[in-house]
């Protein structure tokens, strides 16, 4: 270590106001701060600091992600087999969708983290580490079968459009990942949803070559649902992509037809506990769109019409992106409400609108993404409100004293 | 039975090097310097000049817009020097001290008996008004201006912090008769907030005065934070604020019709070899304090005052004036950790949970640890910022300098030292309590 150390400091003067490549100083420092603690000490305020930073928060967001991305590539691997007709190892389900999903990550992280260094470079300040987390999150909420070009133009339509006009990291207002995944839904609509684009059934790089098997359907479990003709629920059954019916262990570890990052629950529940126990989420948001969602659901139940209006809340949080969203997605800080009351009603909303628009819109039968994006609009009236109450507190104890 | 408030709020940074409680001596250096800089918001005006001998509690300089307010010079001696930096700006004021300290005597009185204005012209002349400060702007207060209420604290929270029962053991009386001077200062009341633990008699028993238990982690022995719990700020009112140690100075002054600016200063930090408590006057330098008495080999940072609102100092430097603190801990400019953001190391502290917490007490040095960056998570300065304040908000105002805003979100009620937890525990790194310094002043400067 010590001798990369002194390879930076020697390189360090070429990056340095004057020096021939001073236009990639923002990535000389991304870099050097990546591998080693700045040991710039403070020159006013107080003079010890606590060790999280901007990094450390970042990377536990990975963290708790890697769970639901392992078994999510799992299970690419396992529809595909199951496509084809074929049953293989454990392991080799999980190559195959390692080297599925590869590509769409480095593609996303590629062109993400190249504006964002460019921009820093223009901006002269410090590469910001927000799309480290926007970078992952976006190959985990599209179908696997995106074309990567695709990928590539929704990726840097958000940065630039959704996150960097607006000042950076810190000052967006809507998430970045979910605006990458509008934007692909509505540019291209055939590629983002409908049977053929939830399970691979071509071969990756070669591996997997295999024809598709008799009676196969690629429908999303959510897919399903909204578009059966059984009159209730209890006439439906979920099926499997080779017309299996699903079990609720299915659809809670992620056994079904769906993007990387939503499918196994289980795995987003595991994600949920190191957001929690490391602070870096708030239980706050994630329990309240858990509520709003219920409270909807049920409220939608005590007059169901038909089979998705009869589904019990359960189903709906097992099923598409409501855990995911719940999880990573409404909780991003800046794009969510800041005041702890805000939170509350900020999640609560998200919740409700989801399921409003899962089950009063039979077009599309997924309502996570919009009704985060559209939430995310309001947080900061919501925010304005909860302070409003704390300013007229203010002002009223002001005009009391005044008077008394 | 004083009326106890519970602080939730807040953070005990467990931070190696507490101070042992034991008097080891006097501290006396020939050269004493008083930096008008310590004292917030006023424009310094000299009125000795080189090679003029003074006596203690003779003035040394007054406030260009209160030529009323004058600084007393803590020893007797002849000043030597006065150093000028930039723009001649007066950066200290250099002071040979005699052997034995000539006290200027300004005959002992009892505040009782006095008038509110005789009180008061009695502690500006003495020199010390400067001890007495104010909400809103915290500034040195105005002395033309009658203050709703006066507050003083009578502990000190912060990490490493002395314990005000020691440094005041024997300065009861000195505290009463401090408390009835103050009483005669303003029309509303004088408000004593002491800790569940405060044991001294002068504090405890203090008469004159509505005494409150402030029990909780640190900042729950911020005034701002007791002034916030007991009796708000509003708009267009004014209140006072002192440390218990500063009224015992004010009590002293009127018992005994001298200045005397010693303080017992606790000795504290992680690189400090013995420490303890010793006798100083403001001013002293701190050399000999440091000889041999602090870690060597590696680059430190000495502070006066504590490692959240202290001065940072050089190890020639002097005790600055509102201080009974010094520190010494590592500055950390020599280490390179690598992959921090990646770290398990048990010798990092992080006051979330992204750390494992494992020690009872960490080594801490001065690095920021980390870039600056935009406010990112949320809820972070509100948990350890215990008033009816939104912090993130009031910062970002600040930021924009936006007035309305500013007022409304309660800038009158807040100090910098009631930022310094925030920026203590910060992700984003941002020099909060230099944020609120900066708006404080220029909207000092807009308002007045």
């Amino acid at each position: 270590m010590k001798a990369l150390k002194n390879y930076l400091d020697k390189i360090k003067p070429n990056f340095e106001e004057g020096g021939k490549l001073h236009w990639l100083y923002s990535t000389y420092d991304a870099f050097e701060t990546f591998l080693f603690v700045p040991n710039t000490t403070s020159r006013t305020g107080v003079h010890i600091h606590d060790a999280r930073d901007s990094k450390r928060t970042m990377i536990i967001v990975i963290l708790a992600l890697v769970p639901a991305l392992l078994v999510g590539m799992y299970n690419v691997g396992l529809q595909h087999y199951m496509a084809i007709g074929q049953e293989m190892s454990l392991l080799n389900n999980f190559l195959y969708g390692l080297i599925a999903m590869l590509p769409l990550i480095v593609v996303s992280y590629v062109v993400g983290l190249g504006i964002e260094f460019a921009m820093a470079q223009v901006k002269k300040e410090e590469v910001a580490e927000g799309f480290l987390v926007s970078g992952m999150l976006i190959p985990m909420i599209v179908p696997i079968d995106t074309p990567l070009w695709m990928v590539a133009v929704a990726t840097a339509f958000s940065v630039i459009f959704a996150k960097e006009v607006f000042g950076g990291t810190g000052y967006n207002i809507f998430n970045v990942a979910l605006i990458a995944r509008a934007f692909l839904f509505f540019s291209y609509p055939s590629k983002m949803s409908g049977d053929q684009v939830w399970v691979r059934t071509a071969d990756t790089f070669g591996m997997g070559k295999g024809t598709v098997i008799d009676g196969y359907s690629g429908a999303t479990p959510l897919g399903q649902i909204a578009t059966t003709d059984a009159a209730s629920f209890g006439e439906f059954t979920f099926q499997g992509i080779t017309g299996n019916p699903l079990s609720i262990s299915d659809m809670f570890f992620g056994f079904i037809p769906g993007s990387v990052g939503e499918v196994s629950t289980f795995a987003i529940l595991l994600g949920a506990l190191i957001l929690i126990a490391t602070g870096v989420g708030s239980w706050k948001t994630m329990l309240s769109v858990f509520l709003g969602g219920a409270v909807s659901v049920l409220l939608v139940n005590a007059f169901a019409q038909n089979a998705m209006m009869e589904m019990p809340f359960y189903y709906h949080f097992m099923l598409g992106g409501f855990a995911f969203g719940a999880v990573f997605m409404a909780t991003d800080p800046v794009t969510s409400a800041r005041t702890e009351k805000g939170k509350w009603i900020y999640g609560f909303l998200i919740g409700m609108v989801a399921v409003a628009i899962r089950v009063f819109n039979p077009g599309y039968p997924e309502g996570m993404m919009l009704a985060i994006l559209l939430i995310n609009a309001f947080a900061p009236l919501i925010d304005f409100y909860v302070i409003d109450a704390n300013i007229k507190r203010r002002a009223k104890r002001a005009t009391a004293s005044l008077n008394g | 039975m004083a009326n106890r408030i519970k602080i939730k709020k807040g953070l005990r940074i467990p931070l190696l090097g507490e101070c042992e409680e034991t008097l080891r001596g006097t501290v006396k250096s020939e050269l004493v310097r008083i930096c008008p800089e310590d004292f917030q918001g006023i424009t310094p005006k000299l009125s000795v000049k080189a090679g003029e001998s003074v006596k203690a509690g003779a003035p040394l300089f007054y406030d260009k817009n209160h030529p009323e307010m004058l600084f007393a010079s803590p020893v007797s001696g002849v000043v030597t020097n006065i150093e000028r930096g930039e723009k001649r700006r007066i950066l200290y004021i250099e002071v040979k001290a005699d052997e034995t300290t000539d006290y200027v005597d300004f005959g002992s009185k009892k505040p009782a008996t006095l008038t509110s204005e005789e009180v008061k012209q009695a502690i500006l002349d003495a020199g010390i008004w400067f001890l007495i400060r104010q909400r809103p702007y915290d500034v040195v207060a105005a002395p033309g201006k009658a203050p709703r209420d006066i507050f003083v604290t009578g502990f000190d929270s912060a990490p490493l912090a002395p314990s005000y029962d020691f440094l005041l053991q024997g300065r009861e009386a000195d505290l009463q008769t401090g408390f009835d001077a103050l009483s005669k200062l303003t029309a509303g009341k004088v408000f004593l907030s002491i800790s569940p633990k405060s044991s001294n008699k002068g504090l405890r028993e203090a008469k004159n005065v509505v005494i409150n238990e402030f029990d909780g982690p640190h900042p729950a022995g911020n005034v701002g934070v007791q002034i916030n719990r007991l009796k708000p700020v509003n708009r267009g009112e004014t209140v006072w604020t002192l440390t218990a140690l500063d009224v015992a100075i004010i009590g002293h002054l009127f018992n005994n019709g001298v200045v005397d600016l010693t303080r017992t200063v606790a000795l504290t930090g992680s690189e400090v070899k013995q420490s303890g408590y010793w006798k100083m006057v403001i001013g002293t330098q701190l050399k000999q304090l440091f000889q041999n008495n602090v870690t060597e080999g590696i680059s430190l940072r000495y502070i006066s005052g504590n490692p959240l609102t202290g001065q940072k100092i050089d190890p020639e430097g002097v005790l600055r004036a509102g201080h009974s603190q010094v520190t010494v801990i590592p500055e950390g400019d020599d280490v390179h950790e690598a992959f921090g953001w990646a770290s398990l190391s048990p010798k990092r502290y992080s006051a979330g949970c992204t750390y494992p917490t494992l020690k009872k007490a960490y080594r801490m040095d001065a690095r920021v640890l980390g870039g600056p960056r935009a406010i990112i998570v949320s809820n972070e300065y509100d948990k350890v910022f215990p008033m009816d304040i939104y912090p993130e908000q009031l910062i970002k105002a600040i930021i924009a300098f936006n007035i309305d805003k500013m007022e409304a979100l309660g800038i009158y009620e807040v100090a910098p030292e009631d930022f310094a937890l925030c920026e203590f525990v910060d992700t984003s790194k941002l020099e909060l309590q230099h944020i609120v310094r900066t708006g404080l002043d220029m909207l000092r400067k807009e308002m007045e």
